[in-house]
């Protein structure tokens, strides 16, 4: 198939495309980050996480053969990461910033560590359902190429506002993050509902992580993760701890990320840096635009000491 | 009160008191102390596990780090701009704040190095080092600053701004050493012109390392005087504890907060300077050497105490520079060392929650407090 000539249509084209693409991971960590911070923690680990749950998908992917097993693995290493994060915040005078920036540190550690045989090797990419498959125009095609692991993330952030609305598990987790108090009214253990949404966050930034390596950019190295960890904590702040606007905030980004490659596909190459940094641009503007000195953020769970 | 112990309580009153003053600080350094051996301890576990010799690792890490003297000259080379790198880090935790992107007013700060020598290259090094050094200072001091003004007038989170200010400030050098400031002979790797001999900085006699380290460890003596003998300091350390109340005592928070980030930036960008007139001798894509990123772990080790960071940072030093030769011999990836030392942060950090719990560091327990 040649290439179309779309002229400076590409560029939104190959944006959208982009937006999709790199938006998965942004997607799932900052879901994965949504929900602990509901409980009333934040978990600045999740960059290591997401680095750590890449390698593990990628070196299970290989070995198994299976991309899903892949990304099983990397939710389950996820977890445990968060489970780390969750019972060491437990002790009293233990701060959880600082622990999310060791253990970022040492998700990426033990990430090169035991990922330093899988650099090489080729494992199975994700499948991708062809959304396209009516159009004859290339570039369009290849937008439209979705990979599953974007449409359970956008069922996820639907399926997450609705546990929020309607659930118990919701209302729990939506009280443990309002302070202790609310949650001991409920009957529940702040500390075992905190540990709990900290540990199903690090799976979904696990998952996160396995779609970097399993499809886009689609292999295992120590660069694979440029702050999208971190991006998505700014990202659920901008998001107003909200799940369906963390997918429109996700998708933003994306579209940002995907700006400088876009360009450079028309022939744009001059500025390709300043490009390169739209994304980080756009979340500190937004993260400005986002926050206030003088009155409660608007959706902050109490216990996470945004207003103080 | 026993009648033994008030006589003795009225017999030596001060002694008492000393005792007490030294329960405590002996808390603040075996507590530390304990968690580092514990988190070397989960390490050598980790090494004995994989089937590795956690003896032959250390041993290795020894003969690397500390054993000759080309090692020491390797260790404080690259302690050197760990310790400013770790200011960056402990000025605003004096705050209560958490500023993770000193990487970004060090690439800067490096810069601006770089572009003032292309401008000052007719100024003997008298002159044209400090006008290079004053503008990575500003440089690094207006990144940094920005982060704590957006802090406290925006209310911005400085933890991720500031880290999203590194990703941007790293992009600002590639661009500007690809583009208006590139040195048309620099072909493989894009940047400013070389620096004069005259701009260079040398090492200090008989050490083997550039100046930048005695100008670090001078650094950290003096902002630990600014932080523990200078009301500033004191100051600080009440609007860290609670922003309210030293609001409410007429503190200037917002000057004090924009004053310590700029200084911590300002110290940042002090690592890029001697970066570019020790080291590479021009500003590229060198300076993005992870530094700041070290110099977090440095400052939370030494528990954000000025002082303290001077053995961190040569420990730390140590190890990175022993890095090499345990890969060659034990055969293991050079992410070794950052296992070890992301253990020993974790381990460091929990330590927190034991202060307080041993009866032995209580200071009623030996006297008057």
């Amino acid at each position: 198939m040649s290439e179309t000539d779309l002229g400076l249509w590409g560029v939104p084209l190959a944006m959208l495309a982009g937006a999709i693409r790199v938006s998965t991971p942004f997607l799932f960590v900052s879901l994965g980050e949504c929900l602990t911070e509901r409980s009333g923690r934040i978990n600045l680990g999740l960059e290591g996480t997401l680095v750590f749950g890449a390698m593990a998908g990628y070196a299970i992917a290989y070995e198994t053969g299976s991309p899903w097993l892949g990304v099983l693995a990397a939710a389950v290493c996820g977890a445990g990461f968060g489970l780390a994060h969750g019972a060491m915040c437990s002790l009293a005078r233990v701060n959880d910033i600082a622990i999310g920036i060791a253990l970022m540190l040492l998700g990426m550690g033990l990430a090169f560590f035991f990922g330093k045989p899988y650099v090489q090797p080729v494992a199975p990419d994700l499948p991708s359902i062809p959304f396209g498959f009516w159009s004859d125009i290339p570039q369009l095609r290849a937008a439209l190429d979705v990979n599953a692991l974007f449409l359970v993330g956008v069922a996820l952030a639907l399926a997450m506002a609705w546990m929020f609305r309607a659930t118990r598990i919701g209302l729990v987790i939506r009280a443990t993050g309002d302070g202790a108090e609310a949650a001991r009214a409920l009957g529940v253990d702040p500390v075992r509902v905190r540990t709990l949404a900290t540990a199903a966050g690090g799976a979904l930034a696990g998952v996160g992580g396995a779609y970097l390596s399993l499809y886009y950019p689609g292999s295992w190295n120590e660069g694979i993760s440029s702050g999208q960890g971190l991006m998505a904590v700014a990202l659920v702040i901008f998001a107003r701890w909200k799940p369906v606007n963390c997918l429109w905030a996700a998708l933003l980004f994306g579209g940002a990320g995907a700006l400088g490659p876009a360009l450079q596909s028309v022939g744009v190459t001059g500025g390709y840096y300043l490009f390169y940094a739209a994304p980080y641009v756009l979340t500190l503007g937004l993260l400005i635009a986002a926050s206030s000195p003088s009155r409660a953020l608007a959706g902050a769970p109490a216990a996470l000491g945004f207003n103080r | 009160m026993t009648d033994a112990a008030a006589s003795r309580a009225l017999a030596a009153p001060s002694a008492e008191g000393a005792l007490a003053a030294l329960a405590r600080r002996a808390e603040a350094v075996a507590i530390p102390l304990g968690a580092l051996l514990a988190g070397v301890a989960a390490f050598s576990l980790f090494l004995a596990l994989l089937g590795h010799s956690p003896a032959e690792f250390f041993a290795l890490v020894w003969r690397g780090g500390f054993g000759t003297a080309f090692s020491w000259e390797n260790t404080l080379s690259r302690a050197a701009p760990l310790l400013l790198a770790a200011l960056c880090v402990a000025l605003p935790a004096r705050l209560g704040l958490v500023v993770i992107g000193g990487e970004g007013a060090i690439v800067l700060g490096g810069l601006a190095a770089g572009a003032t020598a292309m401008v000052v290259g007719w100024a003997p090094g008298a002159l044209g080092l400090p006008l290079m050094a004053l503008a990575a200072m500003a440089v690094g001091g207006a990144w940094i600053g920005a982060v704590g003004w957006l802090r406290h007038h925006r209310g911005v989170n400085e933890t991720i701004a500031s880290l999203l200010m590194a990703y941007i400030a790293i992009a600002l050098l590639n661009h500007l050493v690809e583009g208006p400031l590139r040195d048309p002979a620099s072909l493989n790797k894009p940047s400013t012109p070389p620096l004069p001999d005259w701009l260079r900085i040398g090492e200090i006699p008989g050490v083997g390392v550039h100046w930048g380290l005695a100008f670090g460890a001078l650094a950290c003596v003096l902002a630990w005087v600014l932080i523990e003998r200078t009301r500033w300091g004191f100051a600080a350390r009440i609007a860290g504890g609670n922003v309210r109340a030293a609001q409410l005592q007429g503190l200037p928070v917002g000057a004090l907060i924009l004053g310590f980030t700029a200084l911590a930036g300002a110290m940042a960008g002090l690592v890029g300077f001697f970066e570019v007139a020790a080291v590479h001798g021009a500003a590229n894509g060198s300076l993005i050497s992870g530094y700041g990123y070290a110099g977090i772990l440095i400052a939370f080790l030494a528990r954000h105490n000025p002082l303290a960071i001077i053995p961190v940072a040569v420990l730390v030093g140590g190890l990175e520079a022993s890095g090499g030769l345990v890969q060659r011999r034990m055969d293991l990836p050079d992410a070794t060392v950052l296992v070890l030392e992301g253990m020993v942060f974790v381990a460091i950090l929990l330590g927190e929650t034991l202060y307080g719990r041993f009866r032995m560091f209580r200071p009623e327990l030996w006297g008057r407090a």
